[in-house]
């Protein structure tokens, strides 16, 4: 049977009888309550309300829930409630309902602000995290000195753990791609410089490209995605379980302990896994090279070593040494200031990927443009 | 045949071949508050996850109004589980939600109420544990006893006939322990509902108990099941009655 709800006033103005019939049901439709919400009001104060239950079926959530909007606008309305025919249950539940009443200042309203203010506070918001990130810089670099003179407290063995997650554990997939990288680069070469007959030229192109630029860039974007997200994750992650809380409380400097060893670990590893992916990406060239080129091994490895001088290997590695800082300290800074949920671990580690691939590429363009002012 | 609610029968839990608890037995009548305790590292929390649902039991069988649940298909499982409840130790509220869309969730998936109705339910379930007004609040900015009441009114959201609990009372201090067993009984009063308690509190136990199984960390398997007041005094084992007495084996308890 569906659910009936409607009211009458017996006599002029005294009160008003509820007549509450049928299945009242989650599963099922509810009755509209509306039309008995205005009788309520328009009854006033004074009036009583009661009910009549007489041909309610089952009932669940479904009737208490309509039942507590009737009982907010009959407490509004100042109209008083007589719920001594409702069921057993059903009018404990209400009781429980009201038993205690709203905090004070609790609700909020879930309202739009206005767009300039959004705008606002966006742009502050935006200014907030730049000054952030510059005063994070400014302790690590701070904590980094500390430890070269051998006062700050850290763990060795954790120092050797992230080397070997930056470095060795990385090697796989600078290898995939760097080789790859260095056949794409070597195919576009052949197709191109055999128009003019300077084929041979390719080995210029893919070492040059490969030892100053790409191998730089491409294993730091790596390295974002897989150590500057690790490093975020984890650090936000022992934010939320307080254990950087328990870091300070112990006297632990957590930039000292958490953040320094990673800095050093990237600024190790980076240069040598940059340096590593050249040399896959030259390889990866050599094989495209010989393959589709009329050249001899040691042709095309003379005019390798004749391109590719020490300043471009040096300027090369520089770059990789600074985009390794970039990448661990957007992570750690976004760990540190993480929120205390598992959501806010996610926006964290997003937000790490994303600053570190910005300052990485934003860093590459500023540098190409000293290096090719220095003469580089 | 007999009329309990929940039958445990020959229940044994496992990791591996590492055994938790074997061969326990023991009936939940309908309307009863349930209390699975024993000291810590019994594998309550284990029977628990295979009573709800989790995990599967290594040997034996639960049924719930007689209908065996592990050895029947996904579909009915899935039907069975619709009419459980679950509050989880520290709450499990989804934090990317707030109160009112944790409570909503499941009103959205199984009801074709229309989202003003849902509303209207998920501000009476959080009236019902006395958070009103706390409907547009995230998980994180509530504190821990707050998000076991926001996960209690979760758990009723869909108003099960089985309400399970993970040890409501940890966490708590003494007064808003007592304020959620009074809470718990007052639903089973009111709305007739199974209640599961995993437990080790004492005085949660003798306040809202009225059946329960001690399991013993040592032998692997229960050692009692009754009314814990019961227990307490008349149980021929003497480290059932140590327990519940807050004795060790030579003090006197203070």
């Amino acid at each position: 049977m569906r659910p009936e709800l409607s009211f009458r006033s017996p006599d002029e103005g005294a009160g008003i009888e509820i007549h509450i019939a049928g299945e009242w049901l989650l599963d099922g439709d509810l009755p509209d309550v509306d039309g008995v919400l205005a009788a309520i009001r328009e009854a006033g104060t004074g009036a009583t309300l009661t009910f009549d239950t007489a041909l309610l079926a089952e009932w669940d959530t479904g009737l208490v829930s309509t039942l507590v909007r009737i009982r907010q606008c009959a407490d509004a309305s100042d109209v008083s409630i007589d719920d001594s025919d409702l069921p057993d249950g059903a009018a404990r539940l209400l009781r429980l309902a009201f038993a205690v009443g709203e905090r004070e200042g609790a609700r909020r309203s879930k309202q739009q602000k206005p767009f300039l203010m959004r705008v606002g506070e966006r742009t502050q918001s935006v200014l907030a995290r730049s000054m952030e990130l510059l005063t994070f810089t400014g302790e690590t670099v701070l904590s980094l000195g500390r430890m070269f003179r051998g006062r700050a407290t850290y763990l060795k063995s954790d120092l050797v753990v992230y080397t070997q997650e930056a470095g060795a554990e990385a090697l796989p997939i600078v290898s995939l791609i760097s080789f790859l990288i260095g056949m794409i680069f070597a195919f576009v070469g052949v197709m191109q410089l055999n128009n003019f007959g300077a084929g041979i030229y390719t080995a210029d192109l893919v070492a040059v490209a490969m030892v100053r630029e790409m191998s730089p860039i491409m294993t730091a974007i790596l390295m974002a995605g897989r150590t500057g997200a690790a490093y975020a994750a984890q650090i936000g992650t022992m934010k939320v379980n307080e254990e950087i809380d328990a870091l300070t409380t112990l006297g632990l400097d957590p930039i000292d302990f958490l953040v320094s060893p990673r800095v050093i670990a990237l600024i190790i590893m980076m240069p040598l896994l940059t340096m590593y992916g050249s040399l896959l990406g030259i390889l990866g060239g050599l094989a495209v090279g010989m393959s589709m080129l009329d050249v001899s091994l040691v042709q095309y490895v003379q005019q390798t070593i004749n391109a590719v001088g020490l300043n471009s290997l040096f300027g090369g590695l520089f770059k990789s040494v600074i985009y390794g800082i970039l990448i661990a300290i957007a992570g750690c800074q976004q760990g540190m200031t993480c929120g205390n949920s598992a959501m806010a671990v996610g926006q964290s580690t997003t937000r790490a990927v994303v600053m570190s691939i910005v300052l990485i590429v934003v860093s590459a363009s500023i540098l190409t443009v000293v290096y090719i002012n220095i003469g580089i | 045949m007999t009329d309990a609610h929940i039958k445990a029968e020959n229940l044994t839990a496992a990791y591996g071949d590492f055994v938790v608890q074997q061969n326990l037995q023991f009936e939940i009548a309908r309307g009863e508050v349930f209390i699975i305790m024993g000291g810590s590292g019994c594998g309550k929390s284990t029977i628990l996850k295979i009573l709800i649902g989790l995990k599967s039991p290594a040997t034996g069988e639960v049924y719930f109004d007689n209908e065996p649940f592990w050895a029947s298909d996904d579909a009915a499982q899935d039907q069975t589980k619709r009419k459980f409840g679950t509050l989880f130790q520290s709450g499990a509220l989804w934090s990317s939600m707030t109160l009112a869309e944790n409570i909503g969730l499941a009103l959205k998936q199984y009801t074709s109420l229309s989202d003003a109705e849902i509303r209207d339910v998920a501000a009476y379930k959080l009236m019902l544990v006395g958070l009103a007004g706390f409907e547009d609040y995230y998980p994180n900015e509530i504190s821990g006893g707050m998000k076991k009441r926001a996960g209690l009114a979760r758990a009723m959201a869909l108003d099960p006939d089985i309400l399970f609990f993970d040890e409501p009372s940890a966490g708590l201090d003494p007064l808003s322990s007592r304020l959620l067993d009074d809470l718990i009984l007052e639903l089973r009063d009111s709305l007739g509902t199974t209640v599961v308690v995993v437990s080790h509190e004492l005085a949660s136990i003798f306040a809202i108990g009225d059946n329960s199984v001690f399991l013993d960390p040592v032998s692997k398997t229960q050692l009692a099941t009754g009314d814990p007041k019961w227990l307490k005094d008349h149980h021929p084992r003497e480290d059932v009655r140590n327990f519940l007495n807050r004795r060790t084996k030579d003090h006197e308890s203070t």
